[in-house]
């Protein structure tokens, strides 16, 4: 690169900042658990974290952690993604591709509303003792 | 697009010696052989600072915290953790705590830490000039150099109070303010990195972790005082720490962050690297200077300062990495957030390297007025293998033992010396009941002798004789006249030496004889080194009724001293003994003993 100007330092310090900024784990309160057991992988989990990842980045979403975990339990929903928001309830999605990543993004994280179609339960959540 | 998960390997010199380049390409190659190598990120990264625990890798985002990592696990991390979104729970610092919640802030190493002059290690790239820059790399050149001039610059670190890192603790403010008003068209900055303290490594790895911000830094001064060329004193024994400055200077030359009209701004600034044999006297700033301009490091007398007649006696300002490595946070946070870190006679924080017989070794920086408990205890973890606490030693061989009554002490300059030590440039190597005071005042004062360049003779004569006189005390041959002597030798050094290192030599004696009277009268009275360390004054002894005649200790002894039935209790030929501790170390029954 050639010799910058305060101009050009101050552009590129801006746009390696979101870069670097993806990296951070402070300040991310919502979290998006992508099931990548065998069964979520076959079924299209990996085109599932790849939508959440762009669709997060369209947007301009920066408070988003995108993990994955081993199977859920669903298999027969795969894939299956857990979204994590604060002031919501945690929510497992089944039967999640790129059409409904974008939908989740837009109504569950964006406009903090379910999206019910998608909605399964933790199984047997509620014979799990919750500490 | 994005990625979806960065793993962070540590680069530092430690864990790279524990084989981290090669974890680094295998986890590239595993990436690449899983087939993901363009969704996730492979970073190599300055020391993280747990060097106990090292080599050391971080997978973000999940924030997971891999420990002691073997090259060959790499394959293993990809194919888990990355493919199967799975933590390799073995290889996790805390293998009880469940997915989500190995946070790195929750480990206790790092809890009461606070960073600043660690601030990038471990988190960037220390060789991509973009990921410095993108954590506010370069911002505090930006206002050095278009808003600010060079009188508020200095007011900034005054406000700060910033005082220096090396060891002595002197105003920074005022340094560069010296060097501003002396008089003469050509002035310098020097970066001093000739780190020598035994044990210690704070410097290597601020400059092998973030080397940018000593280059920010020295560019800053540079404006302030009106230089328009810099020089970094670094040891060649540091290779990684030089290359990666040389990295650095490089992509900030291209950059026009160096050289000529840096940003357009018409100030010219370039740094050269000098590299010094590694001798202990040339982190002395006189020495330094003249080891720089081509001759033998010698202290010079003082006055002349080198703020007033340096480098090729011109105006020179002199500051330590650490000293540099907080100066760009200054700038761009500002003095007063600095000034409230910290006590009211030092501001800050300070970078320890924690080394000896403790827990968790490693690279801790606290706020000053830390107390040293919490850095042993809390944060170190204690002692190693359940034995107790005696003393820790800072300051290196210029300064002096802090004892289990002084745990509680907050550390800062004043406080340090109040109670018979100094702050030095951060080594602290904890001993514990097995070490004697006055060997370990015999290793430092061997190592200050070693490195005296003989110049005076209270420093070359001195060292020598206080050395003599601590061995004969350690062989069993002390008188209590010693004593006195030693107090005389001392105080003749402490006046009379030419520099900092002849000055302190005599540190580590007196503040043993200080904490530790009673070791000292040990040795010389009864004959006896309460330790058990000193091998003339002990003997190692088989208690019949304990030893049950395995003949473990008698197959170890490498002299043969040992001799005995099987199944009968042995015994041990004192005459014939060499007091290597095997045997003590090999019985299992604890039928041996030291007298």
């Amino acid at each position: 690169m050639a010799k910058m100007t305060l101009e050009d330092l101050r552009k590129l310090r801006e746009s390696k900042q979101d870069a670097l900024r993806k990296r951070d784990v402070e300040g991310k309160d919502c979290q998006v658990i992508v099931g990548m057991g065998t069964c979520g992988i076959a079924a299209g989990a990996k085109v599932v974290l790849d939508a959440f990842l762009s669709e997060l980045e369209a947007k301009g979403i920066e408070n988003v952690s995108v993990t994955q975990t081993g199977c859920m339990g669903l298999c027969h929903v795969e894939p299956t993604v857990e979204v994590i928001v604060p002031g919501m309830p945690d929510v497992i999605y089944g039967n999640v591709d790129a059409k409904v990543v974008k939908q989740i993004v837009a109504d569950h994280i964006i406009g903090k509303k379910l999206v019910s179609e998608h909605v399964f339960d933790k199984p047997a959540a509620d014979i799990l003792k919750k500490d | 697009m994005a990625f979806r998960n960065y793993i962070l390997v540590c680069g530092g010199t430690g864990c790279e010696s524990s084989r981290s380049e090669e974890i680094y390409q295998n986890l590239i190659k595993e990436c690449e052989a899983q087939g993901v190598k363009d969704e996730v990120q492979v970073i190599k990264t300055g020391c993280f600072g747990f060097c106990e625990q090292g080599p050391i890798v971080k997978i973000l985002p999940e924030d997971a915290f891999y420990v002691k990592v073997k090259p060959e696990d790499a394959k293993e991390l990809v194919a888990e953790h990355i493919i199967k979104g799975r933590e390799v729970t073995r290889l996790l610092y805390d293998k009880n705590q469940s997915k989500r919640n190995t946070k790195v802030e929750d480990i206790q190493f790092y809890q009461k830490q606070f960073r600043i002059v660690l601030r990038n290690c471990g988190k960037i790239d220390p060789e991509n000039i973009d990921e410095y820059i993108a954590r506010d790399g370069y911002e505090a050149l930006e206002k050095a150099l278009f808003e600010m001039t060079p009188e508020q610059i200095v007011d900034e670190l005054k406000t700060a109070g910033l005082r220096g890192r090396g060891g002595a603790g002197f105003p920074t403010w005022m340094k560069w303010n010296f060097t501003k008003s002396s008089p003469g068209e050509i002035k310098y900055v020097v970066c001093n990195a000739d780190e020598g303290d035994p044990g210690a490594y704070m410097d290597r790895s601020t400059l092998e972790g973030d080397p940018h911000s000593v280059l920010e830094a020295m560019t800053i001064c540079g404006k302030a005082i009106g230089a328009h060329q810099g020089f970094i004193y670094i040891r060649a024994e540091y290779p990684l720490a030089i290359h990666r400055l040389e990295v650095a200077m490089k992509q900030s030359r291209e950059y026009g962050l160096l050289g000529k009209d840096i940003l357009g701004s018409g100030f010219d600034f370039d740094i050269e690297i000098r590299l010094g044999a590694g001798a202990f006297v040339c982190g002395e700033e006189t020495a330094l200077l003249q080891s720089i301009e081509g001759h033998r490091g010698m202290p010079q007398p003082r006055p002349p300062f080198p703020a007033v007649k340096g480098l090729w006696g011109k105006p020179t300002c002199i500051n330590n990495v650490e000293t540099f490595a907080n100066v760009a946070v200054i700038i761009n946070k500002g003095g007063n957030w600095f000034n409230k870190i910290g006590t009211d006679d030092s501001h800050g924080t300070k970078v320890f390297a924690l080394t000896g017989k403790i827990a968790n070794s490693g690279l801790v920086e606290v706020p000053m007025g830390t107390t040293l408990r919490e850095i042993v205890f809390d944060i170190g973890g204690g002692i190693a293998n359940g034995k107790k606490f005696k003393a820790v030693q800072t300051g290196g061989p210029s300064g002096g033992v802090i004892t289990e009554e002084n745990l509680d002490t907050p550390i800062d300059f004043g406080g340090l010396i109040k109670i018979g030590s100094m702050m030095g440039s951060g080594g602290m190597i904890v001993m514990d009941e097995d070490d004697c005071i006055v060997d370990v005042a015999k290793f430092y004062l061997n190592f200050s002798v070693d490195e005296s360049c003989g110049k005076c003779a209270p420093c070359r004569i001195g060292g020598r004789s206080l050395l003599h006189i601590l061995d004969k005390i350690t062989c069993g041959n002390g008188t209590l006249e010693d004593i006195d002597t030693i107090h005389k030798i001392a105080h003749a050094m402490q006046k009379g030496a030419l520099c900092a290192l002849g000055q302190t030599t005599p540190n580590p004696v007196l503040s043993g004889l200080r904490y530790f009277p009673e070791e000292y009268r040990a040795h010389i009275v009864d004959k006896k080194c309460p330790a058990g360390k000193c091998k003339k004054l002990i003997t190692y002894v088989i208690d019949p009724a304990k030893c049950i005649g395995c003949t473990a200790c008698a197959r170890k002894c490498p002299v043969g001293a040992i001799s005995g039935e099987r199944k009968q209790p042995h015994k041990i030929n004192t005459a014939a003994c060499i007091k290597c501790g095997a045997c003590y170390a090999t019985c299992k029954f604890g039928a041996i003993s030291i007298h």
